[in-house]
């Protein structure tokens, strides 16, 4: 097997969002979003089902355009870049994927090659041994010719991660990346993005297990009803009151052994506790 | 990992091209009066042989072959496409009633021929028309994206095709132009309904479509994930895909022209080719043109040889092959959608 390249150092440029105005269907769901994903760091994404995260994901690749605000990449407005440029330089891993056709996950990969690909032709080898090679570090080469059809949840997710990797961005957007994982593969993602960062790149990752972000993010934004709640280091914004505020329950925050914390979600009475 | 490579397309395109070569040689052998391949090998290539010989094959069997070929290349294409832009393994032009739209305007086209004189190219020309609005009107009952799912597309292809078979009859009883069965030809589909007076359109039409088809195949492969994921790998979506329909369109408009409403190409031939070489349109639409191609011709030659001295219309040979493998598709597909 081909020896796994490290990633080559990169001069990413920060992702910021300047006072956004979010909506989705005319309704506003977030306004006054300030914060950057700078090169170098992970910034996780949390708060309440519904809030809108995932749409914050489509505005931080363009896919949607602010009501109000700016989202950049360095100094230029990703919506003024076009798709195929703003491809090469962030890549968005969806929660899931319903693929009609019987693709093989190999293929699937493939694709995440195609911004960096002329509109005809077929892929080159230095295309195809990126892909192998982000799936040799995923664990996951012997999916490479099974149908997409056929993988399982968690399964589809490590292919769209390994085809978001083979895009070779600056900026990764994870959609709860680790929703349909297993605790080693969980480990094993975030130790990717890690590694992705540490090369140079900026990651946003949408979480709803605090303490896996606690321990894996550099910085948190916290979002509440209509608004940012916190922005900051996990052990500033993780306290009972942002979460009280962001999610409307009462929660303990605990230092762990390892010294990072764990949130603890509270049961009121009348919650369904066990005895 | 399997991987598309030079080779692996070259093997395919070959192996599709020998098949649908053996399938003309053999159509143009057969018939009426059946002449050996030595003598069809002779008159074609060598420009040798008898008079007799040489007036059945170039003059009565090729133009038909001919015909077959583009007709089906286009609309097995038309349905790949189809099929990738829409999410679709069901959609077909037929099914979709893209070519009853298209068949609908060229018919209106010849009514309104027989009280103003107009050029014979109108004709192909307004079944374009009929299957842009056809595929324009898919697109606006279905929210854009195919977003209503499986059924409520193939609901209203089922009313398109409903519609169109009803203004057909209405307006070839009103005109007065068809005599007997020859509307009936137009509504099964028939390689002789329509004299070729056309062809240098039709198949200008066809190539231009099946050109398309191949260089934005890569687009194909991303659309066929959805907008959302085409546009995030870097497919401006809906310049791409408007151009996709357009082409499609015309190859469609220009296939019923000549051919009149042959169903099921476009779902059968796709689907099998899946089976066999995989979801890559980079391979998948060059072999769907070539096997839809043989596909047609092979049909259209059992069509006129199954029967003694009569000859099927083709389109009653793909809809009893592909009707049942349409139940079948959308059986499965019904019942994966209930799945969680």
């Amino acid at each position: 097997m081909k020896s796994i390249a490290p990633t080559a150092p990169r001069s990413a440029e920060g992702l910021r969002f300047e006072s956004v105005t979010a909506t989705r269907g005319g309704r506003t769901l977030l306004h006054g979003i300030d914060f950057e994903v700078r090169p170098g760091e992970i910034v996780g994404l949390a708060g309440r089902n519904g809030v809108g995260k995932t749409t914050l994901l489509q505005l931080a690749n363009g896919l949607l355009a602010p009501a109000a605000g700016r989202v950049l990449l360095g100094e230029t407005p990703v919506r003024s870049l076009g798709r195929r440029a703003v491809a090469r330089r962030i890549a968005l891993v969806p929660q899931d994927l319903h693929v009609p056709f019987p693709f093989r996950a190999g293929e699937l990969v493939l694709m995440g090659r195609a911004p960096h690909q002329p509109l005809v032709g077929l892929d080159s080898d230095a295309d195809v041994v990126r892909a192998r090679t982000a799936l040799a570090r995923l664990g996951i080469e012997d999916l490479a010719d099974r149908s997409v059809e056929t993988l399982s949840g968690g399964e589809r997710q490590l292919v769209l991660f390994a085809r978001a990797l083979v895009q070779d961005p600056e900026h990764l957007l994870l959609d709860e990346p680790t929703a349909f994982l297993d605790l080693k593969h969980r480990l094993e993602v975030l130790g990717e993005v890690r590694r992705f960062v540490s090369a140079g790149g900026g990651a946003l990752v949408v979480s709803h297990d605090l303490t896996l972000a606690a321990r894996t993010c550099d910085r948190l934004v916290l979002l509440g009803e209509g608004e940012v709640v916190a922005v900051g280091r996990p052990e500033d914004v993780l306290t009972p009151a942002n979460l009280a505020r962001a999610f409307a329950i009462d929660a303990q925050i605990v230092s762990g052994p390892d010294g990072r914390l764990i949130v603890l979600p509270m049961l009121g009475p009348g919650e369904p506790a066990r005895d | 990992m399997i991987r598309l490579t030079p080779a692996r397309l070259f093997t395919v395109v070959a192996i599709a091209a020998a098949a649908l070569v053996a399938i003309v040689l053999g159509a143009l052998a057969t018939g009426p009066a059946p002449l050996s391949l030595t003598e069809v090998f002779r008159v074609l290539v060598l420009g040798e042989g008898t008079d007799g010989a040489r007036d059945i094959v170039l003059g009565v069997r090729l133009p038909r072959v001919v015909l077959g070929v583009l007709v089906g290349a286009a609309l097995a294409t038309a349905g790949a496409v189809f099929q990738a832009l829409l999410r679709n393994p069901l959609a077909d032009p037929y099914v979709l009633g893209v070519s009853g739209g298209a068949a609908l305007a060229g018919i209106a086209v010849l009514a309104l021929g027989g009280v103003v004189a107009l050029p014979t190219q109108s004709v192909p020309l307004a079944a374009f028309i009929g299957g842009i609005v056809a595929t324009g009107l898919l697109y606006w009952v279905s929210g854009g994206r195919g977003g209503s799912g499986p059924t409520g597309l193939l609901l209203t292809g089922v009313v398109f095709n409903a519609v169109a078979s009803a203004g057909i009859v209405f307006l070839a009883s009103i005109a007065g132009f068809f005599e007997g069965s020859r509307i009936f030809l137009w509504l099964i589909g028939q390689l002789s309904a329509v004299e070729i007076d056309a062809a240098g359109l039709v198949g200008a039409s066809v190539l231009l479509g099946l050109a398309v088809a191949c260089v934005f195949a890569r687009s194909l492969n991303l659309l066929a994930l959805g907008d959302e994921s085409a546009a995030e790998l870097g497919v401006p979506v809906e310049s791409h895909r408007r151009i996709l329909l357009l082409a499609t369109s015309l190859m469609v408009g220009a296939a019923v022209s000549v051919s009149g409403l042959i169903g099921f190409v476009g779902l059968i031939v796709p689907h099998a080719l899946r089976l066999l070489i995989g979801s890559d349109h980079r391979l998948l639409v060059p072999a769907t043109a070539l096997c839809g191609a043989g596909f047609l011709v092979l049909s259209d030659t059992l069509a006129r040889s199954l029967i003694d001295g009569r000859e099927l219309p083709v389109g009653a040979v793909t809809a009893l092959l592909g009707g049942p493998l349409f139940i079948v598709l959308l059986r499965r597909s019904q019942s994966r959608s209930r799945l969680p």
